[in-house]
Formats: C-alpha cells, structure tokens, sequence
C-alpha cells in the first residue's frame, strides 16, 4: 500500500501497539539541554532509574549560558550555574556526550544536531525542546517532548505516543528575491492560525522547499510547533545527503553506502494521501512581520497592522495584543521605529542567515542609540563567520558579535532587552515578555532585520537589496 | 500519581486564545533545577504588577476574592502552546489547578498533563462562554464537576459530554506511572533493540 513519509518512518520505529490504543515508538537518538535535561537527570537519579543506550544521548550548553565574550559557569541568570553543573555532572555521571561550555562544538542544540551530523534521515529523535521539529528538515522524525517524556525516552528506549495525522504543506512556485524560508512560515501561521497545524505531522513539500537550502529548511521545520503541529518533516533529497557527507557523527565506509541506500527510499509513495493537503503558491509570499504576540500576527511587510487575514477566533485577541505591542489598528507595520534588533537562534543563526544579513549590513551602520546583538547558532557557525570576515561586517555595522547559545531568544532572568523595547528578532516567539520585562518582539527574516537594523525602522528588505 | 477520579471546584475564567506555556510560567521564574516550587510563579506576568515583584495584580482573575481558590481553569483554543516546559504543568498543579477546560490543547503541553495528573479537558469555545457565564453569577456557590470516568462535566444545571484518548483517561484515572508501565514490555523492546542495530548498523558505528 502507498505509503506517506511519516508512516514509513511510524512503521520503522513501531515495537508494539498498546492495548490502551497508543504505540510503542523506538526512539533512536536524545538530546537534552540544560534548561530542561538538567532536571531529568536529576529526577532519574533520584528515582535509582538508569539510561538504556547512553552511547545515544547527547546534551547541550545553550538554553542558560550566557553568551558574553568571556562567559564562564556563572551566568547573569541568578542560579543559572545550578542547571549548568547538574547537565554537566548527570552527563559524565551517566557516560552521555557532552557539548559542554569550552567545547568548540558548542551551540544550540538544533544546530549543533546537525552540524555533527547526529540527526540522519529516517531516525527518531527527541529532546525536551519544542523547537525539535528543526531537524525533521533531515527526513527524520524529530518531535519536541517534557520532562517525564524525556525520562521515559531515556530508561527505556521509547515512547507512548497516539500516532498523530498526517499533512502535506505544498509550497509551489519559486519566492521572489528578499523572501526566504522565515517568511514561508509565518504566512503558512498566518494564514491557517496558530492551532492550523494541531495534532498534525506535516511534511513540506513542493518546488519552493526543494529549491531551499538545508539550512532553509531547518528554518521551515523549526518553526512547525508555532503552528501547533506534532512535527513538521522534508524528505532527504540530493542535498540531505551532500550535507552530511563527512560530519563526524556521520556513517563511514561501506556503512555510508548502506545508509545512504535506505534514505534514498524515504519519501511518500505516488499514490499515498494525508489526512489533510496544504497547497501555498509561493510567488504571492511577501516578506512577513508580526504585529502581535502570537506567531499568528504575521503581515506582509507593507501590510497594516491587525487586518492580514484574521478569521474571527484570531480576531478576539487583537485588542489585548495591540495594547500590549502599543500599536494601533489599521496602520502600516513599515516604518515603525525600534530601539533594537537580534539575530540569533534555532531559527535563523545559521551560517547562510548570517551571510544574509551581513550582504545587507555590509558597508552600513546601524543607527545611532540603537542596540543590535548577533548570536550565531553554534560555535562552529561563529568560526566560520569570522573566516569569511562576517564579523566584522556586523562590528562595524554596530553589533555586538556574541559567543553561542539560546540568548535573548527568551528572557530567563538573564540576558534580556529592557522594558517594552521594541525588537526585531529572527527569533521564533513574539510571546509577551519573551526577550524581557514587557518586551515587544517583531519576527522577521535575518534579511528584514538587518534592513531595520540600518534604517532604524521596520524595513521591507526588497529595498536594499 | 495520583489517580484522578472526580473533582469539584472552583473554575477562574481566562478566556483567551493562545496561552503559551511562557504566560502559565514565564522562564525567569524557573529558578531552581526541580519540579517544586513552581506555583509561586503561575502566570506571574499577569498576576504581579512587575517583573519578579510579587504585589498582586488586582484585575487578575486569580487574585479576585471569588476566585481565590479556583481549582479548574476555563481558557480559549491553543492553551499551553509554545516551549515544551514541564514546568507550566508544574505550577499549574502546585498552585492546585485539577482541570485546563478549553477547546484546544499545545501537543507537548496536554500529553505533560497527563504525566502529572492534570487533566486537559476539551470542550466548545461556546460551550465554555456558557459555563464561564454561570460560574460569574457566584464563582463560590457555581462549582463545577468533573467527572472522568463518566466523561462528564456538570455546570449550571447541564450535563457536557467531553472526548478523551483511552490511554490519556486511563493514565489520570488508574493513575499510572508511564515508565513502569512500559518496562513490563521490556523482552519486546529489547529484541526491537538488537534488530534495529543489526539492521540499520550505522548508528551503532560510533
């Protein structure tokens, strides 16, 4: 029978149904990070229960430390080195791999999976991050879990999950100039809402996801959570495959072959059909923004605030997130003035965003009494920036260059941007008080916020180009 | 766990859409590396006039004298959608919340529920309004029943019916531990183990 990706993949990790109407998933592969890993480890110590596999788990430095220059285990978060040493001691107590704090390796767990080619196509793959979904970009099923869930991934090997329906999201056509993945998916929120995706695995498909880059790609699948979905997942292709030739967690010798063979075979049959179709043509997709404090709240960059599509449901909301951006109805997103600007992120902080950025940044400065900060992804991102020079096209631009980690994509006590300034971020929430105290946060591309960087305002990046 | 059969209580109406899980715990108030000490924080960003403060918000429904000891939470579609922390359900539970009434439930959210006890109940957005109107006449005297094994909720007099996945109901009402639960197929998913690594060797390799 033809079958979708994502039942390929279902059937290849099935142990067993469970009477109560669930199945059983073999989970392959587990990241935790410090924010939340830490306390699975702790709660599993205490609980005298032992890690199956621990050759397969893997922790991250990047949701607390901090990302200044000179950053150690003491963090500008109050007790953030608790959660730091915890990781760090669970890991080496329970023989788990470590990318740990001076760790050239070191960044946020999304994009360091892949640099080291630890996320494979046709794998199970989970960490107590919503933001898991990113690597479903690689064929995988990738899927954001808690606490218990992570602990019960870790003593034994699976997981329960009621088996989700399945979507395909179609993006045709080919995107104009100055529109990138970022702007895919926010159009897909704002179109369908933020609950569109609910109790869905999407995979993305059609001319416009092929034609992305697999960095896009991760950038399309990151944000499948801001739409509620299980997970959201890109069929390995030519590209999948390029990217992961040579990482160190990726197969060698004849075991390449092998694996590469069985990738070559993952992708939904001819004939198989989801329980629900998404067909976006991609040469209507302006560059995006949010006005609001939900995903949902994205515009055209030359549309007006709180009228994009706004079915009835979303409606009701508007009023409490205008008061709370402090904007009104009815007036043009562009042109709003910010007092600051982040890149950074498991969305956008990869090496190709930050080229992105700098072609428009490069020979400009920011302006003047404005704060801008780029966090790149991983350390390694951050290496190979400075060898092609991209840092000092954002120091002379005015940014501050920062070492790795999650930052002011959330605020945890921490790094933070101040009371109700005005940011616009690559990030992937505008939630209320997200990057600080009454923060108000617009997403957008790294194009469009190295533009509103330059001019100070929020700026379609078409014109810069 | 504890097993989750009936409950009574008092419900709070926070009717809006898209509750994400940094508003029900905001990260700056996840201090400790546990899974206690979480209520304090519960929807600090609304419940305190400031950042870390703790001098009440007064329009906040929770600090209103009629619904001071709110057990049950009526909410709009997507609550708990955002992060996956574990902590919201956390505080929710030690703040002493037994029941989230809303059209729609975050994935990572409801199944967390679940782990702890809590049950995410889905009903109509107009069924709630309705609900959420009868319990404002006198939020004390207007209680509201849960009834799980019935799948059941009782207010103003009516009786509504609400869906729920087996294994979700099973787990709150026998109040199970997943783990446990699941090391009892532990030969399966052994010899799932072994095959899967002779199978697909290569990500055994390292």
């Amino acid at each position: 029978m033809a079958q979708t990706l994502f039942e390929k993949l279902w059937q290849e990790h099935l142990v067993e149904k469970q009477s109560d109407g669930t199945d059983l998933i073999y989970i392959d592969r587990v990241f935790l990070h410090e924010r939340t890993g830490s306390i699975a480890l702790s709660s599993l110590r205490a609980d005298g229960r032992e890690i199956f596999c621990p050759e397969q788990v893997f922790c991250c430095m990047d949701h607390i430390v901090d990302t200044y220059p000179d950053r150690s285990d003491e963090t500008t978060m109050p007790s953030g080195r608790d959660f730091i040493v915890a990781t760090r001691e669970g890991a080496h107590e329970a023989g788990l791999t470590l990318f740990d704090l001076d760790d050239p390796r070191q960044g946020i767990v999304h994009v360091v999976s892949p640099e080291q080619g630890i996320v494979q196509p046709g794998i199970t793959l989970v960490c107590p991050d919503s933001h898991t979904c990113t690597q479903g970009a690689f064929g995988a099923l990738a899927w954001g879990i808690g606490s218990s869930e992570a602990e019960h991934a870790l003593v034994t090997k699976t997981l329960r999950v009621s088996k989700p329906k399945s979507m395909r999201v179609s993006f045709e056509g080919v995107l104009a100039a100055g529109v990138s993945a970022k702007d895919m998916i926010l159009h897909l929120i704002a179109r369908f809402g933020a609950s569109g995706g609910s109790g869905y695995v999407l995979e993305f498909s059609g001319s416009a996801v092929a034609d992305l880059c697999m960095e896009g790609r991760m950038t399309l699948c990151n944000m499948a959570v801001e739409f509620s979905a299980f997970t959201g997942l890109i069929a390995p292709d030519h590209q999948t495959i390029d990217y992961l030739r040579g990482k160190p967690y990726a197969p060698v010798g004849t075991l390449w072959d092998d694996a590469v063979q069985y990738w070559q075979q993952l992708s939904t049959d001819k004939d198989a059909t989801f329980d629900r179709e998404i067909v976006i043509d991609c040469t209507d997709i302006e560059p995006q923004v949010t006005w609001g404090t939900s995903p949902e709240h994205a515009i055209p960059i030359n549309g007006l605030i709180a009228t994009a599509f706004g079915h009835e449901a979303q409606a009701s909301g508007y009023d409490k997130a205008l008061e709370y951006m402090g904007l009104t109805a009815g007036q043009p997103i562009a042109g709003q003035p910010i007092d600051c600007v982040f890149i950074g992120s498991c969305t956008n902080a990869r090496i190709s965003d930050l080229r992105l950025a700098a072609s428009i940044l490069r020979g400009n400065k920011i302006r003047p009494g404005m704060r801008a900060i780029c966090v790149p992804g991983s350390m390694q991102v951050k290496a190979q920036a400075e060898t092609e020079g991209l840092d000092r096209i954002f120091i002379d631009a005015g940014f501050e260059w920062r070492a790795s980690g999650c930052s002011m994509c959330f605020f945890a006590g921490g790094e933070h941007f101040d009371f109700q300034q005005r940011v616009v971020s690559t990030t992937n929430r505008n939630f209320e008080s997200r990057q600080g105290p009454q923060t108000r946060t617009h997403l957008a591309s790294p194009a469009t916020v190295a533009a509103s960087a330059v001019t100070g305002v929020i700026t379609d990046p078409r014109e810069m180009l | 766990m504890d097993k989750f059969i009936q409950h009574l209580g008092v419900a709070a109406p926070l009717i809006r859409s898209n509750v994400d899980t940094d508003a029900i715990i905001p990260s700056r108030e996840m201090k400790r590396v546990s899974k206690q000490g979480l209520g304090e924080g519960l929807f600090a960003g609304w419940r305190y006039l400031q950042a870390g403060g703790r001098d009440a918000a007064p329009e906040f429904v929770l600090n209103q004298d009629a619904y001071r000891d709110a057990s049950i939470i009526l909410s709009g579609p997507n609550f708990g959608c955002g992060s996956s922390r574990e902590h919201a359900v956390w505080a929710l539970a030690e703040y002493g919340i037994r029941v989230v009434v809303a059209p729609s439930f975050g994935t990572i959210f409801a199944n967390n529920c679940i782990r702890n006890g809590l049950l995410p109940l889905v009903l109509g957005a107009n069924i709630i309004a309705e609900i959420a109107a009868w319990v404002a006449q006198d939020p004390c005297q207007n209680k509201v029943l849960v009834d799980l094994p019935e799948q059941q909720l009782q207010a103003s007099g009516e009786a509504f019916n609400f869906e729920i996945e087996p294994w979700a109901k099973r787990m709150l009402v026998e109040g199970l531990d997943a783990i446990s639960l699941t090391q009892t197929r532990w030969q399966t998913i052994d010899r799932f183990h072994r095959h899967r690594q002779s199978l697909r060797p290569w990500l055994y390799q390292h």
